[in-house]
């Protein structure tokens, strides 16, 4: 806030009286507009911090689609859809707080975001569950990772169902599953990197909006100013959207049954 | 007062793009079950991309903000990422078909 030396000023200056507007900025939307565009730059570098590890996936997918598709079929197709139901609903909560702050509404701010903090810690719990059963099926690249239950869940993928009866085959056999153990730990490399990048994202989410619902609590958003929550919410969205990508690449690659 | 507290979206809207989420994430799950050969890719991350859509445009506000730079960036941002994807893939499509 600018202290102008000029009393004549300063009268008019209480009438529009704005603790939140930083001197730098001619007005309010212009600080909202800037803070908002900060924003977006962050979350465009944040595009190419994962564009890059979806392009190591999409590389190692091309190449090893076999072991990605039985490696992808290992996960739970059921928890997985409901854990991004899950995100969307923390989604809509967001979407849903930023309302309630634009209409002034201050209890239904805080109450809706504690629902988004729930549901963000949800989304981990269920997450955790997911990783402790990848752990106790052999599933973590280099620490005990065996790959046989995905060649026996999927021979005909593999077409280690011809191979087996051939005693002529053996060898062809051997070099086959040696392969399929090194390059499914591949899948589950990336699978660990971009859903623990992602829950790392969460996590950071979730300390964001604690400070954000704090703020709520103590009355600091009005139908004026409320800019800290939209940004925020703009970080919680792209996380959202990032998972949004990440379930299909992650755990439909290829479902089909039979094949 | 006069000034601009951004766009008010309606909370039916909201409600609107939670449900059409909702079930675009049950339809692209049951999708993924069904033979459709080397098109369950496309439609998976066709499916994804009308979601994602959704969520910058109304959640995100893209859809109702003045700020033109805002578009911008978020449309460069894109076209980087569909560069980097785009050219990797076709050097890389085209060294293992060879």
């Amino acid at each position: 806030m600018s202290d102008s030396p000029l009393v004549a000023e300063h009268e008019e200056h209480t009438e529009h009286d704005r603790p939140e507007l930083r001197h730098h900025f001619a007005d309010v939307e212009q600080q909202r507009n800037a803070a908002s565009l900060g924003m977006w730059w962050f979350l465009g570098t944040e595009i190419m911090f994962f564009g890059g590890m979806f392009c190591a996936y999409l590389i190692y997918r091309l190449k090893y689609f076999h072991e990605f598709a039985a490696a992808s079929r290992s996960l739970d197709l059921t928890v997985g859809t409901l854990n991004t139901a899950v995100l969307i609903c923390s989604s809509l909560t967001v979407a849903q707080a930023v309302r309630a702050a634009q209409m002034g509404n201050r209890k239904l701010q805080v109450k809706l975001l504690l629902a988004t903090i729930f549901f963000g810690c949800v989304f981990l719990g269920v997450k955790a569950y997911e990783w402790n059963n990848k752990y106790k099926e052999h599933h973590i690249p280099t620490f005990d990772f065996n790959a046989k239950d995905l060649m026996q869940d999927n021979q005909k993928l593999f077409g280690l169902d011809k191979l087996e009866g051939d005693p002529n085959r053996a060898g062809e056999l051997r070099k086959k599953e040696d392969d399929i153990q090194k390059h499914s730990q591949i899948f589950f490399s990336l699978y660990f990197a971009l859903t623990g990048m992602h829950a790392i994202h969460m996590i950071i989410g979730v300390g964001i909006f604690s400070v954000i619902t704090w703020m709520a609590w103590k009355g600091r958003f009005t139908p004026e100013y409320h800019t800290p929550l939209e940004i925020a919410g703009l970080y919680w969205h792209f996380v959202d959207i990032v998972w949004i990508y990440l379930f299909p690449l992650l755990y439909l690659i290829d479902r089909r049954p039979g094949a | 007062m006069s000034e601009h507290t951004g766009h008010i979206v309606p909370s039916k809207r909201n409600w609107l793009v939670f449900i059409i989420l909702i079930v675009a994430t049950f339809l692209t799950a049951w999708i993924a079950t069904i033979d459709l050969g080397p098109f369950n890719t496309v439609v998976a991350l066709f499916i994804a991309t009308c979601k994602a859509s959704l969520v910058v445009l109304i959640f995100m506000q893209v859809k109702y903000t003045s700020e033109k730079m805002t578009k911008a960036v978020l449309l460069f941002a894109i076209a980087w990422l569909i560069l980097l994807l785009f050219l990797s893939l076709t050097d890389y499509s085209s060294r293992f078909a060879g």
